[in-house]
């Protein structure tokens, strides 16, 4: 029961990281004519912190499992 | 060559192949070894939420706004992450209710109203059936292009095909073929459909491969890598608009963001969704791994995305190729058949996922929670007097679906190009997205109400309907344009894309924020003006403390009425069969511990379980209407409830009250029992008293008696000897004549009848008279006495005699036991702490520390009485201690064995003497010197 409100919580707070990583003003610090490897980076951006988000995702399900 | 008679065989062997699957997952399932119940094919046919449209769609949408269409896949990813909390809720309560759709599920919370069953029901059909629309249409585009291999034509705007050579319409066959064969096998109390899932996720897979590979070929088939495309797109005069810092406005967050909230509730709320993550789920543990499965799917389902718009917009710059066909284009564009065909096959999975599994969830809504209770209700066709429903279920269940799909069918032909169906998937999205307040607010808010779950949908879908069909209309041309420009009827202000002149937002944000204002305002608004009925008290306790139940036997059954067992068993066996009415019953007739049904009493728990059973198969609102009819049962008002409650708590009042009384009961048993204790005890001491009383009196009785015997005897006795024993008997009656005047006087002070004649009293004089009084003594013993008395006088208030009386008994006791000659007495007054203390100080041999406390009692003394002459009455300092407590002060002893003995006593100082004495202060200073 407190590790399944410990995970409750962890996941919250990715829900909240969520928030914050693709949501004005995070986003608008990104929005600019520059390029990571030949890639823009916004584009880079998202897919990286979407990355990011998954991979949290599944340590916080898998390491309370 | 790529011709329809190669196409067709092969997208018809791919349906082949998902039938085979089905077929296989319903026949493991039958054997009860299911091929679902693993947490990777929940999360892979979770996929089904990517359709046709995100297949096609989204190079389309990438191609124009850039990354404007990723909060579509990055909003169920942020969801997902709440899915622990609020999906987990879900399931557990539809499991526990037996809830089968959407519908249900809103009309259950709020009191299984069918009501607000119909009304969501109608909300799903208009929202997503044109959904199935556009699924139909991209099978049905995708082919046509695919046919024309190697050319990449464009199907014009639609020619009048006759229904019965157009490909849509065979594919909308087709695909109702399956979804009855598969979704209404037969009639599933939990609506459970295995082999479909299995499909399903097969699907998920297929459309993944196929993406994935037309994206990879893409990138480093026709360019050279992702830099290689970036770098010449960001030359492209097409493109560039899409390197510049996009989005900068603040409008361009905000509907950023608001298409996050709404692909979140989508992700929830879409009739399919809520098909695959709650109706299907085998166990909520398998929630686990989708939580970061799932959003994985959608990462790589988009990672090509914007290459493949990229490059699609950089091939075909010349020619005038819908975005939305990029990746079925650009590999023919390249003549690579093999894989434009696995393209159309992705694509068609994609499709017919989303149109299966959407159909199934919509005609469950339309058979239960449409159909269903308007035939319960017409008496015309006496249906509650039929034997056997389950066939009528079942032909209404496939009626639907071929109703659905058809219906889907003939809007795209209605439909076609027109605005109204291209942009329908978000249109879409923001109708389901009004279930949410109802739905969210009814899982964890137990004062919403069915009239504010009403006042919130109907706002809500109304404003949907004005703020974005409506004008979907008008951009089709339905409706005359002015609509949307001037407003209805020149009405600026209610202009449908700049509400009351709300401007600067595009149409899906402008549609959320007030669709949602209306919504939850409605909802909430009406839920705190309007009371709840019981029925919707017990479903609101049932959905919000899902998780605080243990299980059934603790609940409360608010039922009230007549059931009986043959009935409730009939009528289950009318929608479930015989056979699994029976199996059910007797399941249940074994949890409860009976050894056969027909032992169970047919209570509120029985028929609750009938209509949960009931429910599974029809729905909650049509199960609720079967049910009120099969038992007799009375509608239960607020006050009745009221009075059930009343009932109860007066019982529990009672019960405490009666709890109350045998507590009183049981401390007055035990105070009567204590006083008879003391009763005893009394009457064994006055016993005690009694026979010491005659022994002390003996004693001196018998030397008297001895010695006048032996004078009576012995008249030769010569003088002196004579005059001795005369002096002896003399002596022994006065402490006859002592200890009976003692005696009295114990008894007349333990009885409270002394006489006290009470006044200021000076303690110093006391002292000093008491001393004159036992002068003889000490000369006769030759003791020394020593006094320390304080100058003024000390008053108190007592008895002055009486005082007299404990001076003389201390000083007489002390002279008696020191030895003459060497003894020293010593008597101080002095003042302590508000009270005047008296110490009578001795030499003698002490008191040892038991017997300090003994000497106090009535006829003990310090030493053995047996072997030494008795010295005293033993009543003495009994009695002093008695007057000394009588005026409020105390007397005791402190003593070491061998260093002699000091008798304390302390009186309290006569209050109205510290009054009137001015001189009071200087009494406590005295004591400080001392």
């Amino acid at each position: 029961m407190i590790q399944s409100t410990l995970r409750s919580q962890r996941l919250v707070a990715v829900f909240l990281l969520c928030v914050l990583l693709f949501n004005y003003p995070l986003l608008a610090l990104f929005n600019r004519s520059a390029e990571v490897f030949g890639i823009p980076v916004l584009y880079a951006y998202i897919f990286i912190a979407w990355a990011l988000v998954i991979a949290l995702l599944a340590v916080v399900i898998e390491r309370s499992a | 060559m790529l011709q329809s008679w190669v196409i067709i065989p092969v997208a018809l062997a791919y349906l082949g192949m998902l039938f085979a699957i089905a077929y296989y997952g319903d026949h493991r399932a039958d054997q009860g070894r299911s091929i679902i119940a693993n947490p990777y094919i929940y999360a892979l046919s979770l996929g089904v939420y990517a359709t046709a449209w995100t297949f096609y769609g989204s190079v389309g949408r990438a191609a124009a706004d850039g990354v404007g269409f990723l909060p579509i896949y990055i909003g169920p990813t942020m969801m997902m992450a709440l899915w622990w909390l609020v999906m987990r809720k879900i399931i557990r309560i539809s499991k526990a209710n037996r809830i089968t759709s959407l519908a249900d599920f809103i009309s259950s919370r709020y009191g299984k109203s069918a009501l607000l069953a119909g009304l969501v029901t109608i909300i799903a059909v208009i929202g997503v059936v044109p959904y199935i629309a556009l699924q139909l249409k991209a099978v049905s585009h995708s082919f046509t292009i695919l046919s024309h291999y190697p050319e990449v034509v464009l199907p014009a705007q639609r020619e009048a095909v006759p229904i019965l050579a157009d490909t849509a319409f065979w594919t909308a066959l087709v695909l109702a073929t399956f979804t009855v064969l598969f979704g209404t096998r037969h009639l599933d109390a939990s609506e459970r459909h295995e082999g479909l899932v299995a499909a399903i996720a097969f699907e998920s897979l297929v459309k993944l491969v196929a993406f994935l590979a037309v994206g990879i070929f893409i990138t480093w088939g026709i360019y050279n890598g992702l830099p290689d495309i970036f770098a010449r797109a960001r030359a492209h005069p097409q493109l560039t608009a899409l390197f510049a810092p996009l989005g900068g406005t603040a409008g361009s967050y905000a509907s950023w963001a608001w298409l996050t909230v709404l692909s979140m509730l989508a992700i929830m709320f879409l009739p399919r969704q809520f098909q695959i993550a709650v109706v299907e789920n085998v166990n909520e543990n398998h929630l686990n791994k989708a939580i970061w499965l799932f959003p994985l799917y959608m990462l790589a389902m988009n990672l090509f995305v914007i290459p493949a718009a990229f490059g699609g917009v950089m091939h075909f710059s010349s020619t005038a190729v819908d975005p939305d066909t990029f990746v079925l284009t650009l590999p023919m564009a390249e003549h690579q058949e093999a894989l434009a065909l696995l393209v159309f096959i992705g694509g068609l999975s994609a499709a017919t996922g989303m149109v299966i599994v959407e159909t199934i969830a919509l005609s469950t809504m339309v058979c239960n929670d449409l159909v269903m209770p308007v035939l319960l209700r017409m008496r015309a066709i006496r249906l509650k007097e039929r034997q056997d429903l389950t066939g009528l279920l079942l032909g209404i269940r496939r009626g639907a679906i071929v109703a659905v799909v058809l219906l889907g069918y003939f809007y795209f032909r209605f439909a076609g190009e027109a605005y109204a169906l291209v942009a329908i998937g978000l249109i879409s999205f923001a109708a389901v997205a009004q279930f949410a307040p109802a739905i969210i607010g009814g899982i964890y808010w137990k004062g919403g109400t069915r009239a504010g779950a009403l006042a919130g949908l109907v706002a809500g879908f109304v404003v949907w309907l004005y703020t974005l069909l409506l004008p979907s209309f008008a951009k089709s041309g339905w409706l005359p344009i002015g609509f949307l420009e001037e407003g209805p009827f020149g009405f600026a202000l209610l202009k449908p894309y700049a509400l009351f002149g709300l401007a600067g937002l595009n149409d899906i944000t402008h549609a959320m924020l007030w669709s949602m204002v209306a919504n939850v305002g409605a909802y909430v608004m009406v839920s705190v003006l309007t009371l709840q009925s019981v029925a919707e008290q017990a479903q609101a306790a049932r959905f919000v403390d899902v998780f605080r139940r243990a299980g059934e036997a603790l609940d409360v059954h608010i039922w009230k009425g007549q059931a009986s067992l043959p009935d409730l068993k009939a009528l289950l066996a009318r929608f479930l069969g015989p056979e699994r009415a029976e199996a059910a019953v007797a399941e249940y007739a074994r949890r409860r511990n009976y050894s056969s049904p027909a032992d169970m009493p047919a209570d509120a728990g029985l028929v609750q379980f009938a209509e949960m059973e009931l429910a599974g198969a029809i729905g909650g609102a049509s199960a609720r209407i079967m049910v009120a009819s099969t038992v007799n049962e009375d509608a239960l008002t607020i006050d009745e409830v009221r009075t059930m409650l009343d009932e109860a708590s007066q019982v529990i009042a009672t019960s405490h009250e009666l709890k109350q009384k045998s507590q009183e009961l049981m401390a007055a048993t035990a105070e009567l029992r204590a006083a008879n204790e003391r009763l005893q005890e009394l009457d064994r001491l006055k016993d005690d008293f009694v026979s010491t009383v005659t022994h002390e009196l003996r004693t001196p009785l018998t030397s008297i008696r001895a010695f006048s015997e032996i004078l009576h005897d012995n008249p030769e006795l010569d003088a002196g000897e004579r005059q001795k024993f005369l002096t002896i008997i003399i002596q022994e009656s006065e402490r006859l004549t002592r200890l009976i005047n003692q005696v009295l006087d114990l008894a007349k002070l333990e009885s409270g009848r002394a006489e006290w004649q009470v006044s200021d009293v000076d303690l110093k004089a006391v002292i000093e008279n008491s001393i004159d009084a036992t002068g003889q003594l000490f000369r006769a013993g030759n003791v020394a006495l020593e006094t320390r008395l304080p100058d003024g006088a000390r008053f108190v208030r007592a008895d002055r005699d009486r005082l007299v009386q404990v001076l003389i008994n201390l000083l007489s006791n002390a002279v008696k036991f020191v030895r003459p000659d060497e003894g020293q007495v010593g008597v101080r007054l002095f003042d302590h702490a508000g009270s005047l203390r008296v110490e009578v100080t001795d030499n003698g041999p002490g008191i040892s520390f038991e017997n300090q406390k003994v000497i106090f009692e009535k006829f003990r003394q310090a030493g053995d009485t047996m072997t030494e002459k008795p010295q005293g009455t033993g009543l003495g300092l009994p009695i002093s201690r008695q007057i000394i407590e009588h005026f409020g002060g105390r007397l005791w002893v402190e003593s070491t064995p061998g260093q002699g003995a000091t008798f304390v006593f302390e009186l309290p100082v006569s209050p109205s003497t510290i009054r009137n004495d001015p001189t009071g202060p200087d009494l406590y200073n005295a004591t400080s010197q001392e």
